[in-house]
């Protein structure tokens, strides 16, 4: 099924800065921005946000910004860096954001590749990384902060306070009253509005270029299906450099018209998202996760009477719950149970969870837990799939309400074509495509086949409501030695739903058999050792205690019993595991910034590993280096114990 | 670096300490400049803490002459010293568990509250106005810490480092000119430590606060210090800038000993 075109924007409207003056226009006092600062939170309306950017605008032209120039954006979700993103674009200019916790070696490849001459840095600590790698950036001309602390002793000419900038813009302005106007009215849908770069999995990162008319198809399409209004707030907490944030915090906002609501500080979310309630908000699996977590944990320490009324309530939630939320027929005895529940568990969990005005919620970015996802559901929470990617605005299929299911990512989004290859690879097609890789046309080139569909590296099939299912990388599905399929990530996804269990790496292609290695959740790990009395000192030593390994095994035996009972995976059962001694990690360039494995990376690491679980062996010595976000170097050594799981045979799995 | 330090603004002459027969400190004498970064240093039981607690009126020496501002100091009381400006932290936290650390660092405003106790328990005019104003300031100490995080948890939950963080809150809260810090840094880890150097040097240079430091971390102390005086056994055996007092003789014996 399809939800045919989206409908397009009135004329006139097609570029994000011609949107953002026409909301200053019909919405002008209503908040389009919120930020708490000093513990209040702080309001934007459209109209003011709409002076700021227009001052932001013309100081960066008197400082010499021109069309076609690119303008790096570093830091947290802050108001000032998304109005820099629009001061940018009314200049005919393509922001880029960079991802804040990368460090200045990561950066300096961005800076070069995309030929930066203008960068925003949200404090110091951003400023301080921008100049250490200066000298390799050419081409860098004018740094603008926005937090001025800690800035006093930094008198570089090239270094502008965003206040300065802005006092300089509104003098231009007065001068040149017709100059952002004409500039504004120069932009086009087929413009480049933002190049965001691709995490880079795969070898050196690549700008994505998307237009404006791009974006904006996208941002439409999510309206129609979610029936999103201005009347709405998101919370804007996830990296400005992932197309995620760019597409709900921005593209979506600006079309929309909604407020997006910036926390304190990164530490702080979780009750920043209590205190403003999001109508709509977005979070990737692990974010949901944690969250479920935590409430159990401390479900764990109630009292027997609430613990055993919350049990009771999540009982009826799961049988009747999802059914209610997708309008579908239940037992009233049921849909009374269910109204007590909501009185008593739901509503206040909901509340809780910074949820309750929640109208809808979106997950993507991997795969979610079919029991995570129908919690979340049955309690009355409208949480929903998408699947996307970068060179796609995130934007290819949405799961329209009332056809949730846990295991597809939904139907096709409006506009939006899908083919399956013959290798069983996601081909797609239409107006949210990317224009093109910045500077490297091979690439772009590679990307597409000669009907113009985009190769998307995912291996999925449509199943028969229509709706697609994802399995795995593409590149990354392969076969046992016997021939079988071999789709490690379909496997750690099912490990990784236990809450013990926070990451797992598996092997096997050209293999007889699955090994894996695992990482276990400090949190949810570390509460049940205290549980059961058990001492430890920190992760290394968690991770080496014999009563976790049973633990663990336990959910590895659970996992190859669902696989045994599938016939296409029976022969994927994991034999051997092993739980590593240190968490994966992005700044040991094991996980990609956004928290994917780097799976040939970490093969190649902990090669010694990889040998003993298939030699056979019981245990192994390794000694790994670690690195410090403050850049300082440790070691960590353990003898790893590798285990034996139990795997069923094939007589046992035809029973 | 190249920092502007001001004029003399706490002078002690001669300072001698007794509890009955023990002598704490025996003829002290050092100055504290405009915007500095002090530090005293020496072994355990070199009167560091007692050295302290003189300047901030909890111990009345038996002789000696202290010149804050230009005023020989009479007998004084540590509230009247907290009046003038005067901040600390202690060695062992003193917090109140308890309470959350909002209303902790809120009770570092305690001496610039002029509402009177009916007024704030009715919420009347006036105490509402300067509750406002407090909270204000209050909230700027938890921006410049970084601990907004942690605003609504009471501190007996929060672990020692930040319980620390906290208590230099308080004191910041109070905006004092000299801020005296009684071993901010014991027992933290390496990254605490980076962190609360960070944080002194951030209020010496934005606020231009005057800072009398006592530490025991040699590294600490050299690096973010401007000057240091070391005592040992009640006497002062060293004073001046950190590279003079590293090399100093008698500052190497007392902390290795002698080699006999």
């Amino acid at each position: 099924m399809s939800f045919g075109t989206p409908t397009g924007m009135p004329e006139g409207l097609q570029t994000f800065p011609r949107l953002l003056f026409h909301h200053a226009q019909v919405r002008g006092s209503a908040p389009a921005i919120r930020e708490k600062d000093l513990g209040i939170w702080q309001t934007w309306t459209w109209s003011g946000v709409a002076e700021r950017v227009r001052a932001l605008a013309s100081g960066l032209a008197a400082l010499g910004f021109k069309r076609g120039d690119n303008l790096a954006i570093i830091g947290d979700n802050r108001p000032h860096l998304y109005m820099m993103m629009s001061a940018a674009q009314c200049l005919g200019g393509v922001p880029v954001p960079l991802y804040q916790d990368a460090v200045a070696d990561e950066m300096l490849f961005v800076l070069q590749d995309a030929a930066v001459r203008f960068a925003m840095a949200e404090n110091q600590e951003q400023v301080d990384k921008l100049l250490d790698v200066k000298d390799q950036v050419p081409l860098l001309e004018h740094i603008v902060y926005d937090d001025p602390r800690g800035m006093r002793h930094y008198n570089q000419p090239f270094l502008h306070d965003i206040r300065a900038l802005m006092e300089m813009g509104r003098i231009h302005n007065r001068n040149h009253p017709d100059f952002l106007d004409a500039e504004v009215a120069q932009g086009r849908a087929s413009d480049v509005s933002v190049m965001l770069y691709t995490s880079g999995t795969t070898g050196m990162p690549k700008g994505v270029c998307q237009t404006h008319a791009a974006f904006i198809a996208s941002a439409q399409g999510g309206r129609q299906i979610d029936h999103l209004e201005a009347a709405g707030d998101i919370l804007s907490y996830l990296p400005m450099a992932w197309v995620g944030d760019h597409l709900f915090s921005f593209a979506q906002a600006l079309v929309v018209g909604f407020t997006i609501n910036c926390p304190e500080s990164g530490d702080t979310v979780m009750t920043d998202l209590r205190e403003i309630g999001p109508t709509y908000y977005f979070a990737p699996p692990r974010v949901f996760e944690s969250l479920l977590t935590s409430v159990m944990i401390r479900m764990e320490d109630a009292g027997a009477i609430k613990r055993k009324m919350f049990h009771y309530f999540l009982r009826v939630a799961k049988r009747c719950g999802s059914a209610i939320l997708d309008g579908k027929p239940v037992r009233s005895s049921d849909r009374l149970l269910y109204g007590l529940g909501t009185l008593l568990v739901y509503g206040p969990l909901r509340n809780v969870l910074g949820l309750s005005r929640i109208r809808v919620a979106y997950t993507a970015g991997a795969a979610i837990g079919p029991e995570l996802f129908s919690f979340y559901r049955s309690i009355g929470i409208n949480l929903k799939q998408l699947y996307g990617q970068t060179e796609t605005c995130a934007y290819v299929c949405l799961q329209p309400d009332g056809q949730v299911k846990p295991s597809s990512v939904g139907a096709p989004a409006p506009g939006v074509e899908i083919k399956i290859a013959s290798n069983g690879e996601v081909l797609v097609k239409g107006p949210m495509l990317l224009k093109e890789y910045y500077k490297r046309p091979d690439a772009t080139a590679g990307s597409m086949n000669a009907d113009g569909y985009f190769l998307t590296g995912d291996a999925g099939f449509i199943d028969a409501d229509g709706h697609l299912n994802i399995i795995d990388r593409a590149k990354d599905v392969g076969r046992l030695a016997n021939g079988a399929m071999f789709a490690p990530n379909y496997i750690e996804n099912k490990l990784k739903f236990f809450q013990y269990i926070k990451e797992a790496v598996c092997f096997g292609h050209e293999r007889d058999q699955v090994c894996a290695f695992i990482n276990i959740d400090a949190g949810a790990v570390g509460n049940w050792a205290e549980r059961q009395g058990i001492a430890y000192s920190g992760y290394t030593d968690l991770a080496g205690k014999p009563q976790v390994h049973e633990l663990v095994k336990s959910c590895v035996d659970e996992v190859n019993t669902i696989l045994a009972n599938d016939a296409m995976m029976a022969d994927s059962q994991v034999h051997r595991f092993l739980i590593l001694h240190k968490e994966l990690d992005p700044d040991d360039d094991e996980l990609t910034r956004t928290r994917k494995v780097r799976r040939k990376f970490v093969a190649k690491k902990y090669q010694v590993l990889i040998e003993a679980l298939y030699s056979g062996q019981s245990t192994q010595f390794i000694e790994t280096e670690v690195k410090f976000e403050d850049g300082r170097r440790g070691k960590v050594s353990a003898d790893l114990r590798i285990i034996d799981a139990k795997t069923l045979s094939a007589a046992q799995q035809a029973v | 670096m190249s920092k502007k330090t001001g004029e003399v603004i706490l002078d002690l002459q001669s300072i001698s300490l007794r509890f009955g027969g023990v002598k704490a400190l025996t003829d002290i004498s050092f100055d504290v400049r405009e915007h500095e970064i002090r530090a005293i240093i020496g072994p355990n039981g070199a009167g560091k803490s007692s050295m302290l607690n003189v300047i901030n009126g909890v111990y009345h020496p038996q002789e000696g002459v202290i010149i804050f501002r230009g005023q020989e100091r009479k007998r004084m009381e540590p509230h009247q010293a907290a009046t003038q400006g005067i901040a600390r932290t202690f060695q062992n936290i003193a917090l109140f568990k308890g309470m959350s650390v909002l209303d902790n660092i809120m009770t570092g405003r305690i001496t610039r509250m002029k509402a009177s106790f009916i007024e704030h328990a009715l919420w009347l005019g006036r105490a509402k106005r300067e509750e406002l104003e407090h909270r204000k300031k209050v909230e700027e100490v938890i921006d410049f810490l970084e601990i907004q995080h942690i605003r609504r948890i009471p501190v007996g939950r929060l672990p020692y480092g930040l319980q620390k963080r906290v208590e230099l809150g308080r004191a910041l809260a109070a905006e004092p000119s000299m801020l005296l810090l009684d071993e901010p840094m014991a027992g933290m880890n390496v990254e605490e430590k980076q962190d609360m150097c960070r944080f002194i040097l951030d209020v010496n240079d934005q606020f231009g606060t005057t800072i009398v430091l006592i530490e025991h971390d040699m590294g600490v102390v050299m690096d973010i210090s401007d000057r240091v005086v070391v005592l040992d056994y009640g006497k002062k055996i060293g004073d001046g800038l950190p590279d003079d007092v590293k090399n100093n003789e008698d500052v190497i014996t007392a902390y290795l000993g002698v080699s006999h």
